[in-house]
């Protein structure tokens, strides 16, 4: 296989709250053989709250982020399902209409940048099933996940709008994602079949509506547990945030007790390659994950 | 190959004068390429079960009456095709209501909080009409375009169904009322915007208490994206000066600060600036997070490369005030 190559947009949460993400991602990609070149120019995406306050500012400061990728003519790879979902509605919004890409080019003119459109942006899942392949990293497991039954926690905006994802995430169905659950599969372990694996944590109104948030994760974390979950694994670190940081809230809410880890993406991958839990980041979360 | 296939469908049945329970009933069918899921619920009540019920009015997607959801999906039943629907779920179906708790009898539900919310937002235009016009009142095909679609409404419900939010906060407006709202602002006859803005800035009802989940835009048979209408109505009240000060809408202005300032996030100053004094109530799960290395100190906070330009952008670029 040749050699695959990434910029990575990494996003906020990775570089503060959720450490042990971008650290196992590091560790995978390394694993398999995977470069990825860090955008440390690159800005927030603005979180879809930027743009709810100053819809062009969020446009200019994705298109820059962009722009990075593409002066290293590589194409983009997001960590963050929301980062994915703001980068990628950015491009698609400036592809498709020259007036507004002519304006937000006049803005990155007074920086010396261009933003021209040439890099694809994906999730880093979607890269890995579509680029690397799943055969590919099923004969790397070096400890076969056959012993877990893991609940695939999908988390919106990499599924939905489904029409601006079209062919970055394999034209998924939003209704009945695969992704994660083929990649379960391709790592050994028994992938879980729960009715809340598409929805979502509610993380957007963690602040203004905890009760919201708190009942929707619990949904989820209930629904995963009642089916026999060992644990669960999430594309979005702020999904994890949710699932993971909030049990204890989140049990008094719904008033029934949840103890159920949950991992990010790469660490299930580097798990199954046999990558320490150290390495991976396991010490980080808040609902301790059992790693014997 | 051939042109039929066989699908099992679970029907949802229930009638709320003298049921206490649902109960689903299994039906098989043959069905072919031409069919939508309209024609299936016909056969049933025609050939199987006179006694089944469903809405349906004009088999055009117009009238918006036969909204029903097929594995969670929600869909208008004389719109999808049968076979469309077995290439995402395969043949066996569950075939349930919009919404199982509005059930009145079988998949016809009561949308008496769909219509009172619809009815909050002032769904109509607001305008001083010259009762008798010297000519016509002509709209231009780009100021037509500023509703984007939202006209095309049809009220039937997919996308309110659909929305997470309103299954567990019953004062939230939802979906289908934002559109509609955000119908009348765009329109330049309408002189009732910043009464809707009132009414839809509240937290608790109000856009705040949008998700993003993006289940609404998903299940719009008309195209109509109503969570771009969302960000749009927010757009608003912050051009309009209609946003309170509150913790919503200073964590959306949160983010232009911290990035001015880093680049990328102060989660934890976001946290502090959005919730004021309220920050306290974090305070036992930031000390988890801590004790777990989840939280930056301050002086270790990281930040872009290229400040310099990022600082620029913002000045340059931002036309947003609070
Ligand atoms: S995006 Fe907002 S309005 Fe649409 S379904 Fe999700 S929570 Fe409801
Ligand atoms: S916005 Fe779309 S889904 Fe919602 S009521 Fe109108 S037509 Fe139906
Ligand atoms: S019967 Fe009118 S929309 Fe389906």
């Amino acid at each position: 296989m040749e050699n695959l190559k990434y910029a990575l947009y990494t996003g906020c949460t990775a570089r503060e709250s959720t450490p042990e993400l971008l650290k196992s991602t590091l560790a995978v990609a390394k694993k398999l053989g995977i470069e990825l070149v860090l955008l440390d120019e690159a800005s927030c995406c603005g979180a879809s709250h930027l743009q709810d306050f100053d819809d062009f500012l969020s446009l200019v400061l994705n298109a820059r982020n962009i722009c990075y990728a593409e002066k290293l003519g590589l194409p983009m790879v997001t960590i963050c399902n929301t980062c994915q979902l703001n980068t990628a509605m950015t491009k698609k919004r400036l592809d498709e209409n020259p007036e507004l890409k002519a304006k937000v080019n006049e803005k990155l003119a007074e920086v010396g940048l261009e933003y021209k459109g040439t890099s694809e942006v994906r999730h880093f899942l979607y890269a890995l099933i579509d680029d690397y392949g799943l055969e590919n990293i099923s004969s790397k497991v070096e400890k076969p996940l056959s012993s877990l039954n893991i609940a695939a926690f999908y988390g919106c905006h990499n599924i939905r709008p489904s029409e601006l994802h079209d062919g970055s995430n394999l034209n998924e169905n939003p209704y009945k994602p695969t992704s994660l659950d083929r990649l379960i599969e391709a790592l050994e372990g028994n992938s879980v079949d729960y009715e809340h694996k598409n929805k979502c944590c509610g993380f957007h109104v963690d602040l203004q509506a905890p009760r919201t948030a708190n009942l929707l994760s619990g949904h989820a974390l209930l629904d995963a547990m009642d089916n026999n979950a060992d644990v669960m694994v999430t594309p979005c670190p702020l999904c994890h945030l949710n699932l993971d940081v909030k049990q204890k809230s989140i049990s008094k809410t719904v008033g029934r007790d949840i103890n159920l880890p949950v991992i990010h993406l790469p660490q299930m991958i580097g798990l199954a390659l046999g990558i320490s839990p150290s390495d991976l980041g396991l010490q980080h979360h808040v609902t301790e994950v059992a790693t014997s | 190959m051939s042109n039929t296939k066989k699908v099992t469908l679970n029907i949802f049945r229930f009638n709320s004068e003298t049921d206490y329970l649902p109960h689903y009933q299994k039906v098989e069918l043959e069905v072919s390429q031409e069919e939508v899921v309209l024609d299936l619920l016909n056969r049933i009540k025609w050939d199987i079960d006179g006694s089944f019920s469903y809405r349906r009015s004009c088999r055009h997607g117009i009238c918006g009456s036969c909204a029903v959801k097929v594995n969670n999906k929600t869909v208008l039943a004389c719109k999808e095709r049968v076979f469309d629907l077995i290439d995402i779920f395969g043949t066996d179906w569950t075939i349930d209501p919009s919404s199982k708790s509005r059930a009145i009898k079988d998949l016809v539900v009561d949308k008496k909080d769909f219509w009172e919310k619809y009815n909050a937002v002032t769904p109509y235009l607001v305008a001083d009409i010259d009762e008798h016009p010297e000519c016509e009142n002509i709209i231009l095909p780009e100021t037509a375009e500023k509703l984007e679609e939202a006209d095309y409404c049809i009220q039937c419900g997919c996308c309110y169904y659909a929305c997470p939010v309103i299954e567990v906060n019953e004062d939230y407006f939802g979906p289908a009322a934002f559109v509609k709202a955000y119908r009348f602002n765009a329109d330049v006859r309408d002189n009732a915007k910043i009464d809707r803005l009132k009414t839809v800035d509240p937290i608790g009802p109000g856009v705040w208490d949008c998700v993003k989940c993006f289940e609404c835009s998903e299940a719009c048979p008309k195209d109509i994206d109503p969570q771009s209408k969302i960000t749009k109505l927010h757009n608003q009240l912050f051009e309009e000066g209609v946003a309170e000060n509150n913790v919503a809408s200073r964590h959306a202005v949160g983010f232009k600060k911290s990035i001015e300032k880093h680049g990328i996030l102060d989660e934890g100053m976001l946290v502090a600036y959005s919730e004021g004094c309220a920050v306290v109530k974090h305070i036992p799960e930031a000390l988890e997070m801590f004790k777990k290395g989840k939280i930056v100190m301050p002086w270790n906070m990281p930040k872009s490369k290229n400040m310099d330009e990022i600082k620029k952008l913002v000045k340059i670029s931002s036309t947003a005030k609070f």
